[in-house]
């Protein structure tokens, strides 16, 4: 006879309750530092969602996340860790600028050239990056975070020397790009819908290379077990590379899309710290890329939201953040602790003395 | 010798010594078979929280406790998360980064650009009054003697004793290690536990010592360089102190260049940046197959002695979960 399956064991429970962990853990932190938790919790909430202004927001916000996250569901699927997407979004962001600096076209000829420059720098960062894992052996993680300093580094020079405005060069950034490389927006809101749509392509076109081509399914085989693949006769080399391509093609976009659509022009921290939120997309969404859009609307509902703490609240907008963080953590966490009490593993003995 | 020289090879000293508590205690953890990946975060949670303790407290000790009871507490998670639970423990290291460093900027907003206690300057008796030597090692403070403690502490406990022999075969070889009666687990969970915990007084070091104070992220990077240096380091401790002390070097030049006139166009960040680039270039070169080929250059002999000093291999089980059935 089946046993009967109590609530704690149910699928509902252990989604549920990982969240929830997270936001009592949250909750506890606030009235430790004498912050009301529930206006928090809503002023975050109202700033993301209290006008279509603001859902406009979340969308705008939405797009490089998706991108990025779309991007990494394959490099996390082949066993990679992509940490480079900031230095790759810079590259992307650069290349578009230089496009729409120097290039005269009408405007949808200049936008494509400017969707083009994005993929292309960012594809450059990614396979630098690969390749000095492939050929150098340098482990992905440092490679990527050592492009990172180094696209910093180039991205101030540039706004600092050769593009500083007549005025001066601040941190502020460059002048506004020429109108015809604007992205154009939905009616008077942040909104660019082409954004949106290249970055639903990007997700539709990961999942579909993903599942439904032997590229993917090789890719998912080095995830599993490197060595067995390349013992299969699977070239995980050329892979490799062409992961880290992909991956930073897309990222590359999404810097370039920062630059043209929401920005209007380049400025130092235009990859903001959202190729590291990216990389949490695909952790939460458990690297399944169909989850991805979903996953990213939260985080973008913070990232919109949080700013309001430090105007009504006097909170530093970092709490978005500590949420994003704590729940992916929790999260994790649960994913363990119901694996180990699914009863998988028998209960434990003392180990060796 | 030139008082300049001195003077700047003293800063150096002090200033590589939070990045030696951070990645000899890194060392410890992965030797173990455990890698940590939580350190920018830890360092900036560690390094705010220190400040705040010593700040309300008055006490400077007091402050590095608490950095080392809450590395510990990190590191912890990732015992945890990765012992008992089986999870990556690159993600949820990754995860911890990221929330540590955000409730470091949330938790430690009261305290940014405040004046506080810090660790004062205390000549070591004697050795202070060595020429040189003692201008350049032995006229700081507890911190940083502590930090060379740190390195031979660690390296006579790995290569002369026997629970560092055990530790190595946990990290190296978990199965046999298991099989000749060793707790793999409470193993790993001490030397994750103890890693941490110096990587917290690192985190302390900067804020209480050479970087003082607290300001929004006050230390990134340095968690990133010191798990870095590790790997550069080839996990052995002289070397992995050898490599905290280039990254030292690397941004004192950088500093000096920065007060050059011929670089007055030159932004401020660029030198900011540039030692932590160089120090991945670094890494990449040693690992690389270029140099293989120069070794090549070398008689047999000299090349596996060469070999050694510049490259390491990592523990065999490093990060790698282990299944006791």
């Amino acid at each position: 006879m089946k046993p009967e399956r109590k609530f704690w064991q149910s699928a509902l429970f252990w989604n549920v309750a990982p969240i929830l962990a997270a936001l009592l853990f949250t909750t506890l932190l606030m009235l430790a530092v004498g912050a009301p938790p529930l206006r928090a919790f809503v002023e975050i909430l109202q700033g993301a969602f209290e006008s279509p202004q603001k859902w406009a927001d979340v969308a705008m916000a939405w797009t490089p996340l998706a991108l990025i996250g779309a991007g990494m569901s394959l490099t996390f699927a082949a066993g990679l860790w992509n940490i480079g997407a900031e230095g790759q979004m810079i590259l992307g962001a650069i290349c578009a600028t230089w496009v729409a600096r120097n290039v005269t076209l009408p405007q949808p000829v200049l936008l494509g050239l400017i969707v083009l420059a994005g993929l292309a720098g960012g594809a450059l960062w990614g396979l630098l990056t690969g390749s000095l894992k492939v050929y150098a052996r340098v482990h992905e993680i440092f490679a990527g975070l050592g492009l990172n300093f180094i696209a910093t580094a180039l991205i101030i020079w540039l706004i600092f020397n050769p593009w500083k405005p007549e005025r001066g060069a601040t941190m502020s950034g460059t002048v506004p790009f020429p109108e015809a490389a604007w992205v154009p927006r939905l009616g008077n809101t942040r909104l660019a819908p082409l954004s949106v749509v290249l970055a639903l392509i990007a997700v539709l076109a990961a999942y579909f290379l993903l599942k439904g081509t032997r590229f993917g399914l090789e890719l998912r085989a080095m995830g599993k077990n490197l060595r067995a693949a390349f013992l299969q006769g699977i070239p995980t080399q050329r892979h490799t590379l062409v992961a880290f391509a992909i991956c930073g093609a897309l990222a590359g976009l999404a810097g370039a899309l920062q630059a043209t659509a929401v920005y209007h022009r380049l400025i130092p921290r235009i990859s903001g710290g959202l190729g590291y939120t990216g990389m949490l997309v695909v952790i939460l969404a458990n690297y399944r890329p169909e989850l991805i859009p979903a996953v990213a609307i939260f985080f973008a509902a913070i990232g919109v939201g949080s700013p309001r703490l430090e105007l009504n609240l006097q909170l530093d907008a970092s709490l978005g953040g500590v949420i994003e963080g704590t729940v992916v953590l929790f999260v994790l966490l649960g994913a363990g602790l119901r694996k180990r009490l699914g009863g998988a593993r028998p209960p434990s003995t003392s180990e060796g003395s | 010798m030139d008082p300049f020289i001195i003077s700047t090879l003293a800063s150096i000293v002090a200033n590589a010594a939070p990045i030696i508590y951070a990645s000899i205690g890194e060392t410890l953890t992965e030797k173990a078979g455990v890698i940590n990946l939580s350190l920018d975060g830890t360092i900036l949670l560690t390094a705010m929280a220190s400040f705040a303790v010593a700040y309300n407290t008055g006490s400077v000790l007091l402050g590095f406790l608490c950095a080392a009871l809450i590395g510990a507490l990190i590191a912890g998670i990732v015992a945890l998360a990765s012992i008992e639970l089986e999870q990556e423990q690159v993600a949820v290291g990754f995860v911890l980064t990221l929330l540590a460093a955000d409730l470091s900027s949330f938790l430690g907003n009261p305290y940014v650009n405040l004046a506080g206690p810090y660790l004062q300057q205390q000549p070591f008796p004697l050795l202070n009054r060595l020429p040189i030597v003692g201008d350049i090692f032995f006229n700081h403070n507890l911190a940083i003697y502590g930090s060379f403690a740190v390195i031979l502490a660690a390296w006579w406990w790995m290569a002369k004793t026997q629970p560092g022999l055990r530790m190595r075969g946990v990290g190296e070889r978990p199965e046999s290690a298991f099989a000749r009666g060793v707790n793999v687990f409470g193993v790993r969970y001490a030397y994750t536990l103890l890693g941490g915990a110096l990587v917290g007084i690192g985190g302390a070091t900067y804020s209480l010592v050479v970087k003082l104070g607290w300001s929004h992220n006050h230390t990134t990077g340095n968690g990133w360089i010191a798990l870095a240096i590790v790997i550069f380091g080839g996990w052995d401790p002289w070397k992995v102190a050898g490599g905290a002390y280039l990254f030292g070097a690397l941004r004192a030049l950088g500093s000096a260049l920065q007060r050059n006139p011929a670089f007055v166009n030159v932004p401020t960040q660029i030198f900011a940046t540039a030692p932590f680039a160089l120090m991945i270039l670094f890494l990449a070169l040693t690992s690389s197959g270029l140099t293989d080929r120069f070794l090549e250059l070398f008689s047999p002999g000299t090349q596996r002695r060469l070999e050694r000093l510049i490259r390491g291999r990592g523990p065999a089980a490093l990060g790698k979960p282990f299944q006791r059935d």
